[in-house]
């Protein structure tokens, strides 16, 4: 069996995103870049299932500029067998890189894709779904727990009125939460070592994708500041405040 | 359990400016040396913080066609400026009569951070290992008791040191000469300049705080190129300290401030201090309608040559300000950095191939460009321990009259952490209320760092005797590292009249202030797990 993973470049979770002056976007110059978390989940999962004997390759895809090729670099410092970089420039809708995705699983034939449940920068939640649904598989999505058996995963999601638990057969889509596993360093000879397994860089004119976007963002701004609060004295003048200030009751 | 090793001719802690101009000469000595260059940030330049404006020198000697490569150093000083500030007023000093250590007309204002990133790549192109997320947590020696290398810091532990399932055990790197640039008070320099009494027959060493805001302000106030430096208000003129400004590229405006820490009373916030500066007529009427995007402090080294220690030692050297060769009356440090940087490769390079002694390094340095500055400055900075006004008038004679040459050395005479008084002796200080347009308080400051450190690690702030905070220093000096620390670690909660030390080891910043003013040396900074510590951008 043969597992893909996509791994996406993102901001860095701890850095306080600024939006541009132009509100055109946000700054993304000289700032630390990392991978996904979820999509560090879903490469964990990956490597844990390969270890376990059940899977024979896995292999990390990420869409992106140059640079985006460091988190297949990470992926592969942390187990997985080799990697493929898709170049390209400017932004992707889901939708584009569901068909770039859909490209490469057609090439490289995987039994399974692994991904993380959205992306921190956009919070889109969708390539994955996308994706399934363009390869006509079946998806389990917010996977917190899962077990491989014989043809099928049986998949645990977290859902608003618990945990749910499914099946899904072989080949599917597997979108992974936060909760699913701590994903481990990579230590100095494997980071080491990473540098010298295989990385494909594929062109996206090359695949034959349409992907021009089809969302004209207007503008983005920032969240409107949160004002100061204030003390009361009493309840009498709480009640006061949120009735004729507030005006929540 | 034995720890992995690997072996290599050079290993670097540190890729600041000293550490990469080390490396990078190291490969263009020779390129098949095997060098490795580690870094406790997430990435390169993620931890460094300076003014900057830069003196192009080393950088010239080390890659001299810097400006054909796409360099980060872009912004050519075009004016100067000197002010004095009183309360409400300013005076403006004469740049014709500024010492020449201070005249900047030939500088670059640069992010010092995004020049190490391109220095990163020009060594990786070289061949050089970088590593970042990897803290050198050790030092190993060999039986004679020369330095051998270090190891790595292990990951994945927890608060009690148990390990979790994330565990990944540290390594040894062993080297044929190792290279400590961990920047001021780096906490493996150290260990190494008392176990190698590197320190003997020199003056304390003495530190400052310094303080950063990036600014984006509006068009009509910024005036790309310009230089400027406050000496005066809001401190008293016995705290030697001061500002800069300088207006970099795309409408940003660099403001800082740096303070002694040999001030003497322990109600000085310099945080508040810096926050203060920050309502002078004339810094907020740049400021004002701006909008402040990035923030950060550091400690620095001001002891000059009388408190450098010695550089090399069996099997190691320390470089940059890890020894401590910033040039303070020029407010300026990455040059001689870099330059002690390129000294100690080719020191390495003729102990590998010749087998010179590693004492070469220091003689080169002494007869080295860089050397020469921080001779020629080095009673500046301990006249100002006759108070402000004294200093100025000393510092005209000594660098304009004598160039620097006066037949003396002004000694330092005490360490930053014995110079506090008593707090019932030193008077409070009633600072203004932050109000969140100009000034701002702790928390939103550090959140503006990108500062995080994995949950369930041990502290990385050691507490020699943990009970001393409350049952010594909150009584005799009201608990300073309250106020100096510039991110709000340390706190004391108050439960039921009872006082409580707190370490918010999580929001550190990787200063090393606490490390250095603490009044009985009680805090020792060690290296948390790698990656952790802020995430500056273009600092």
């Amino acid at each position: 069996m043969k597992i893909l993973v996509a791994v996406k470049r993102v901001i860095d979770y701890n850095v306080q995103v600024r939006v541009k002056e132009d509100n055109s976007g946000v700054v993304t110059e000289n700032i630390k870049m990392s991978t996904n978390p979820p999509d560090d989940n879903a490469v964990e999962e990956a490597v844990k299932i390969k270890e376990s004997g059940k899977v024979k390759e896995v292999i990390a895809v990420t869409v992106g500029e140059e640079k985006a090729q460091e988190t297949v670099r990470k992926a592969l410092a942390v187990g997985v067998d080799r990697g493929i970089h898709v170049k390209s420039e400017g932004i992707l809708e889901p939708l584009a890189v569901s068909k770039i995705l859909q490209k490469i699983v057609e090439k490289e034939k995987p039994d399974l894709v692994f991904m993380g449940k959205q992306a921190i920068d956009d919070d889109c939640n969708q390539t994955g779904q996308m994706l399934a649904a363009l390869l006509n598989w079946p998806q389990a999505t917010f996977a917190s727990k899962i077990v491989v058996k014989d043809k099928s995963l049986e998949v645990t999601r977290e859902i608003d009125e618990g945990l749910e638990t499914i099946e899904v057969n072989i080949p599917s889509v597997i979108t992974c939460d936060l909760r699913l596993n701590e994903p481990r360093y990579a230590s100095l000879p494997n980071i080491m070592k990473a540098k010298k397994k295989p990385l494909e860089q594929i062109n996206v004119a090359d695949l034959g994708v349409d992907t021009k976007p089809r969302i004209e963002q207007i503008k983005v701004e920032e969240p409107p500041k949160r004002k100061s609060g204030i003390k009361v004295a009493n309840v009498a003048e709480l009640v006061q405040k949120l009735k004729n200030e507030a005006k929540v009751i | 359990m034995s720890k992995e090793v690997m072996e290599y001719d050079a290993v670097i802690v540190g890729g600041g400016p000293s550490g990469l101009a080390t490396a990078i000469k190291l490969k263009q000595l020779d390129s098949n040396l095997n060098i490795c260059l580690l870094e406790k940030g997430s990435e390169i330049g993620a931890h460094i913080l300076s003014g900057n404006v830069f003196e192009t020198k080393a950088l010239d000697e080390l890659i001299p066609n810097w400006k054909e490569l796409n360099s980060p150093v872009k912004t050519k000083v075009t004016k100067e400026k000197f002010l004095f500030l009183g309360r409400h007023k300013s005076l403006s000093w004469p740049t014709w009569l500024l010492p020449s250590v201070q005249k900047n007309h030939k500088n670059y204002i640069i992010s010092l951070a995004n020049l190490c990133r391109w220095l990163a790549e020009q060594a990786e192109k070289l061949g050089v290992e970088i590593f970042p997320g990897f803290p050198a947590s050790e030092i190993i020696y060999n039986q004679d008791g020369s330095v051998k290398g270090i190891a790595t810091q292990d990951m994945g532990v927890d608060k009690d040191g148990n390990k979790k399932d994330s565990y990944q055990p540290g390594m040894e790197l062993y080297a044929k000469v190792t290279v400590f640039a961990e920047g001021c008070r780096g906490h493996l320099g150290k260990q190494l300049i008392k176990k190698f009494n590197l320190d003997e027959g020199k003056n304390p060493q003495q530190y400052g705080i310094g303080f950063k805001e990036i600014w984006e302000i509006s068009e009509k106030n910024h005036q790309e190129g310009l230089v400027m430096h406050t000496a005066g208000w809001p401190l008293d003129n016995n705290t030697y300290g001061g500002s800069f400004v300088y207006h970099a590229e795309n409408k940003q405006i660099f403001l800082g401030y740096v303070i002694g820490l040999d001030y003497k009373n322990p109600h000085l916030s310099p945080f508040d201090e810096f926050q203060r500066f920050k309502t002078h007529p004339a810094i907020k009427k740049i400021i004002e309608g701006g909008k402040r995007i990035s923030y950060g402090a550091r400690a620095l080294i001001e002891g000059g040559i009388q408190s450098l220690p010695k550089m090399f030692m069996p099997g190691a050297l320390l470089v940059g300000c890890n020894a401590g060769t910033l040039n303070m009356p020029k407010i300026k440090g990455s040059h001689t950095a870099m330059k002690s940087g390129i000294i100690a490769a080719e020191t390495i390079n003729e102990h590998i191939k010749e087998n010179k002694d590693l004492s070469i390094y220091e003689e080169k340095f002494k007869r080295s460009w860089a050397y020469k500055e921080l001779y020629a400055a080095r009673n500046i900075k301990p006249s100002f321990g006759w108070g402000l006004i004294p200093g100025i008038i000393f510092t005209g004679i000594d660098q304009i009259l004598f160039r620097g040459k006066l037949p003396f050395t002004l000694k330092h005479k005490h360490a930053d952490h014995e110079t506090l008084k008593s707090a019932n002796k030193m008077p409070k200080i009633d600072y203004p209320k932050y109000d969140n347009i100009i000034t701002f308080d702790k928390t939103s400051s550090v959140y503006l760092t990108g500062t995080n450190h994995a949950e369930n690690q041990p502290v990385h702030l050691k507490l020699t005797n943990p009970n001393l905070p409350i049952d010594y220093t909150l009584d005799k000096f009201d608990e300073p590292a309250q106020r100096y620390c510039p991110v709000g670690v340390y706190e004391i909660q108050r439960e039921n009249n009872k006082a409580k030390f707190v370490i918010n080891s999580q929001n550190c910043i990787h200063c090393k202030t606490c490390d250095i003013k603490e009044p009985s040396q009680n805090i020792n900074w060690v290296t948390p797990e790698g990656g952790g510590g802020p995430k500056y951008g273009n600092m």
